[in-house]
């Protein structure tokens, strides 16, 4: 009996990701909760830019490529467009999402946009080449903060689902990471919930996934997963931030 | 008994499945290189293994299959 295999939903060719990056872990959770909840052939990714430009290259459902920035705003258009028979996500980075994006990310959770997002965090701007991103952690050297990220000029790193919850708009706000087994299992819970939070329109949902860069943090990706553990997790610490329908149930 | 079964040609040789293996059963294979030019990952005792898939759980290419 075949326990593990690759995800349908998951097209057969060879991501371009550096060894050991968890963008490959995140892709395939999403492929899996599409194949679970069955919704392949109605499905809209929306790719953003970065890393996971390409994502429109991996995954077998429609995809489509936003703009910098834009995804948010496109998955409105395209779940608006035909509320009954599309489910729409985004899948964006913490550049994509938490700077150029995030008039559209904060709009559209604040508008309760039916959609689901998928928001990869690995604190550092990956395609560009290991710049400093808005979730750079204090201290954190990157190649635009060769002494590490100094909070009297630059400021402190968003937390984006902490900042997203004193909202009223967003229907679910979770933050989990990938880096051991356990925490991987409980991604796939959390995002599996935010694609049926839509099917069920209840709203916007967004995942924060904790996520790894081993090349632009200079590391081993062993060693970049114990990062994530000892550095990143304190300071984005996981749970869920906004449930509102649990919440109204109380 | 579980069986694994490598897509050996798109292994990146990362090493985050032998980390994760409880049984320490998975090892990167130093004297092999592949089409991608990586080192793969691949299982050195079979009959040991469990078949608890945690290695292919943080497989971040997605090559390996377990069956049981």
């Amino acid at each position: 009996m075949v326990v593990f295999e690759k995800p349908k939903a998951l097209a057969d060719v060879s991501m371009h990701y550096c060894p050991g990056c968890t963008h490959g872990i995140i892709h395939r959770l999403v492929a899996e909760v599409i194949d679970e909840l069955g919704i392949e052939g109605k499905t809209i990714g929306v790719a953003p830019v970065g890393c996971s430009v390409m994502a429109y290259n991996y995954f077998n459902c429609d995809m489509v490529e936003a703009a910098h920035g834009r995804a948010p705003a496109v998955a409105t258009g395209l779940k608006r467009s035909d509320p009954e028979n599309h489910i729409v996500f985004t899948y964006q980075g913490d550049g994509d999402l938490a700077s150029i994006g995030m008039a559209e990310t904060v709009h559209s959770a604040t508008r309760n946009e039916n959609i689901t997002v998928i928001f990869v965090n690995n604190a550092i701007y990956g395609m560009t080449g290991g710049q400093m991103a808005p979730t750079s952690l204090p201290g954190q050297v990157t190649q635009t903060s060769p002494y590490g990220r100094d909070t009297n000029h630059c400021g402190f790193p968003i937390k984006v689902c902490e900042m997203l919850s004193e909202l009223d708009g967003p229907e679910y706000l979770e933050r989990v990471a990938v880096n051991n087994v356990k925490n991987v299992r409980n991604a796939k819970k959390a995002i599996k919930k935010a694609f049926e939070n839509q099917i069920n329109n209840k709203g916007f949902s967004l995942i924060e996934v904790v996520s790894s860069c081993p090349t632009n943090w200079g590391m081993t990706p062993q060693k970049a997963l114990e990062w994530v553990e000892e550095k990143m997790i304190p300071y984005y610490p996981l749970g869920v931030y906004k449930d509102r329908s649990a919440d109204s149930d109380k | 008994m579980a069986k694994l079964t490598f897509k050996t040609d798109m292994c990146k040789g990362c090493g985050l499945c032998v980390d994760a293996c409880p049984k320490k059963l998975l090892v990167i294979a130093k004297d092999k290189i592949n089409k991608k030019g990586h080192s793969p990952a691949e299982i050195t005792d079979e009959s040991q293994c469990i078949g608890c898939a945690f290695c292919a759980t943080m497989c971040p290419d997605c090559i390996i299959t377990v069956e049981r």
